[in-house]
């Protein structure tokens, strides 16, 4: 069984002007341990499809199954927990709260579970210590870089252990250096097994990914896999590369 | 989330807008504040008319003499003394449920006692005057019937007569004089404090009736023996109506009235006039209380609008926290638990300053000052009900909000 499956799964938006259909009758399967890049231009249906799997928003037709679960059948409160368990969400704007420090920030999804806090705190500190920011633990947003904003947001996601990461754009405000640590840091989840799926409009970023799906005007276009590029290995090259200015010389 | 951390991330999201949130639990205090004070400032104000009202005793009518017509000029009270003191013994033993009939003169005189003199209300009466007041004396003794029925030389002093005419001495025994007749000090009354009028009701010397007739007023006893009122109490408040009635009808009878004929006295029910200035009193109150009440809920309006701000200007965190799993619910309960905590800690303050107020203005006022428990658990009850009442309509829009749409928005 694969952990995301997708039958026939329409989003009509109904406006005063209309009705727009973002997202018509697709079907697709994402398994378990994948790391899939979802791309396509804006209006190209990417992000409903990100919504829908990520259960942050209802189909208007078809069947979704996360883990097994139909998801088209839960409450919202259901949604809630669904969202809660076995997804984590990584966005474009990290979105950490701003007055806490970034250990509390991390164990925002576990308060909600309703986990002590004991437990809490040493979940929150091995999450961020597997994203490399053990020292910086007690760092509120505004001390931190915008790449280690981002790699709080990660462990944040991390945290509950969920089934699937998934991920809005999420090197679109970094960057291109920082960017390919984080796209680094998301093959070495996903090579300890951690599930991922990153929405983005750069091809870039897709190169890393295992399996590519295009979206246009709804529909899939195309799905492919692929030799996912070695972030950790541009990293290496570009430090060792010489500079810019040497080249030209 | 347990309900204390919930309240430590009220505080802290209180905390990061310090100043704002200072501003709108100013609304809050100043409503608390205001409902305590007035309340206090207003049953401290019942509280002393009551007080008033008790000194001058239970169950009274006073009976004024004149209100005669001459030649179809209608003169009103006391222009004329039609009244004696043979109709106080009347009233008293004709009509049912009078418990005590004091005939009553009063004047004012310049009392000498050595160097000193002050100049104070002279009441002539009798025994039943301090029956109707429920007066008695503090030291001494009050008239003896011998002393009344001869109009003996002696005098029962207030306590600022004491104070005034003999200071740090002792008046018992002592001799002083009015209009040069010299009085022996037989008693001192106890302290009586100030009428419902703000009239000083310790300021005042008591004489035997006759003695006051011949030896101050100077009025021939054999041929005159009128008064200027007659102080009727009655057995209970019930009686006082009929009781009237009666003794407007003996009084008539014994004046000779016909029957086309206005009274020649007028009788005032003291119990009425009080309960009225009772009710007034708590009136008062009340529009005090309603007018307190007015600035409390505006103040709820301002915690209102305030959370209405912070659920706009928070709504991308809203989004996240739905994202990672908060139900509708947890995020209502963290709104209303932030407005209810706002609401909360202003109503601290507001009660803290609300009872300084009340003290001080009582002390200021000379009232008594009445801070009831229960006026303060009010005030905390209904300031914790104002954080949950206004903040429930910006918690429910907060909850309401749709996760994408939340998490897009700039």
């Amino acid at each position: 069984m694969a952990l995301i499956e997708v039958h026939e799964l329409s989003r009509i938006y109904s406006l005063d002007s209309g009705s727009v259909i973002a997202l018509d009758r697709v079907s697709l399967e994402i398994e378990a341990g994948d790391l899939v890049a979802v791309m396509g231009p804006s209006g190209s249906g990417k992000s409903t499809f990100m919504n829908l799997i990520g259960c942050l928003d209802r189909p208007t037709g078809g069947h979704y199954r996360l883990d097994g679960v139909a998801v088209e059948t839960l409450s919202s409160d259901g949604l809630a927990e669904l969202r809660n368990r076995k997804l984590g969400f990584v966005f474009q704007q990290f979105n950490l709260l701003p007055r806490v420090d970034a250990c509390a920030n991390v164990e925002l999804p576990m308060v909600y579970a309703g986990r002590d806090r004991k437990i809490r705190r040493e979940k929150a500190l091995a999450a961020l210590g597997r994203v490399g920011l053990a020292e910086r633990a007690h760092h509120r947003p505004m001390q931190l870089s915008g790449g280690q904003q981002q790699r709080v947001a990660i462990a944040r996601a991390l945290v509950n252990e969920p089934r699937l990461l998934l991920a809005d754009e999420p090197t679109g405000a970094l960057d291109s250096r920082t960017a390919l640590e984080i796209l680094a840091l998301f093959q070495d989840l996903n090579h300890e097994g951690v599930t991922v799926v990153i929405v983005t409009h750069d091809a870039e970023v897709a190169r890393h990914a295992r399996r590519v799906i295009r979206f246009r005007d709804g529909h899939i276009l195309s799905d492919q896999r692929q030799e996912p590029a070695d972030a950790r290995a541009a990293l290496t090259a570009l430090d060792h590369a010489p500079p810019a200015a040497e080249v030209a010389a | 989330m347990s309900l204390w951390e919930a309240i430590r991330s009220a505080l802290s999201a209180i905390g990061a807008n310090a100043l704002r949130s200072a501003l709108t639990m100013l609304g809050i205090i100043i409503g608390v504040a205001a409902v305590i004070a007035m309340v206090a400032i207003g049953s401290g104000a019942r509280e002393r008319v009551t007080g008033q009202i008790k000194s001058l005793g239970a169950n009274l009518a006073i009976i004024q003499s004149g209100n005669v017509t001459q030649g179809g000029v209608r003169l009103g009270a006391g222009a004329s003394s039609t009244l004696t003191d043979e109709d106080a013994r009347a009233v008293l033993a004709e009509v049912e449920n009078v418990t005590a009939a004091a005939p009553v003169i009063v004047t004012r005189a310049q009392a000498v006692y050595a160097g000193t003199n002050w100049s104070t209300q002279i009441t002539a009466t009798d025994l039943d005057f301090f029956t109707a007041r429920e007066w008695g004396v503090a030291e001494g003794r009050l008239f003896e019937p011998e002393e009344l029925r001869r109009g003996e030389i002696v005098a029962v002093i207030g306590q600022t007569v004491a104070k005034n005419l003999f200071g740090e001495q002792d008046p018992l025994d002592q001799m002083f004089r009015i209009r040069n007749v010299p009085f022996k000090v037989i008693g001192v009354m106890a302290p009586k404090g100030q009428s419902a009028l703000g009239q000083d009701q310790d300021d005042v010397i008591f004489v035997p009736l006759d003695t006051g007739r011949r030896r101050i007023i100077g009025r021939n006893y054999a041929r005159d023996r009128s008064v200027q009122t007659i102080m009727v109490k009655f057995a209970s408040e019930d009686a006082i109506a009929p009781g009237i009635a009666d003794t407007t009808a003996l009084l008539r009878q014994r004046h000779r009235l016909p029957e086309d004929q206005d009274d020649d006295f007028i009788v005032r029910n003291l119990t009425e006039i009080a309960n009225t200035a009772t009710a007034a009193a708590t009136t008062l109150s009340w529009l005090l209380a309603a007018v307190a009440a007015v600035s409390l809920l505006v103040g709820g309006i301002g915690i209102m609008n305030i959370m209405l701000v912070s659920v706009t200007e928070r709504t991308r965190e809203i989004g996240l926290r739905l994202a990672v799993g908060a139900r509708q619910r947890d995020v209502l309960a963290q709104f209303l638990i932030e407005a209810t905590t706002l609401a909360t800690i202003g109503g601290a303050v507001g009660i803290a300053l609300g009872v300084g107020a009340a003290l001080t203005i009582a002390r200021i006022a000379n009232w008594p000052s009445v801070i009831s428990i229960e006026t303060i658990l009010i005030a905390v009850g209904v300031s914790g009900m104002i954080g949950v009442f206004f903040g429930f309509y910006p918690a429910r829009q907060a909850a309401r909000l749709d996760p994408i749409e939340a998490l897009r928005r700039e």
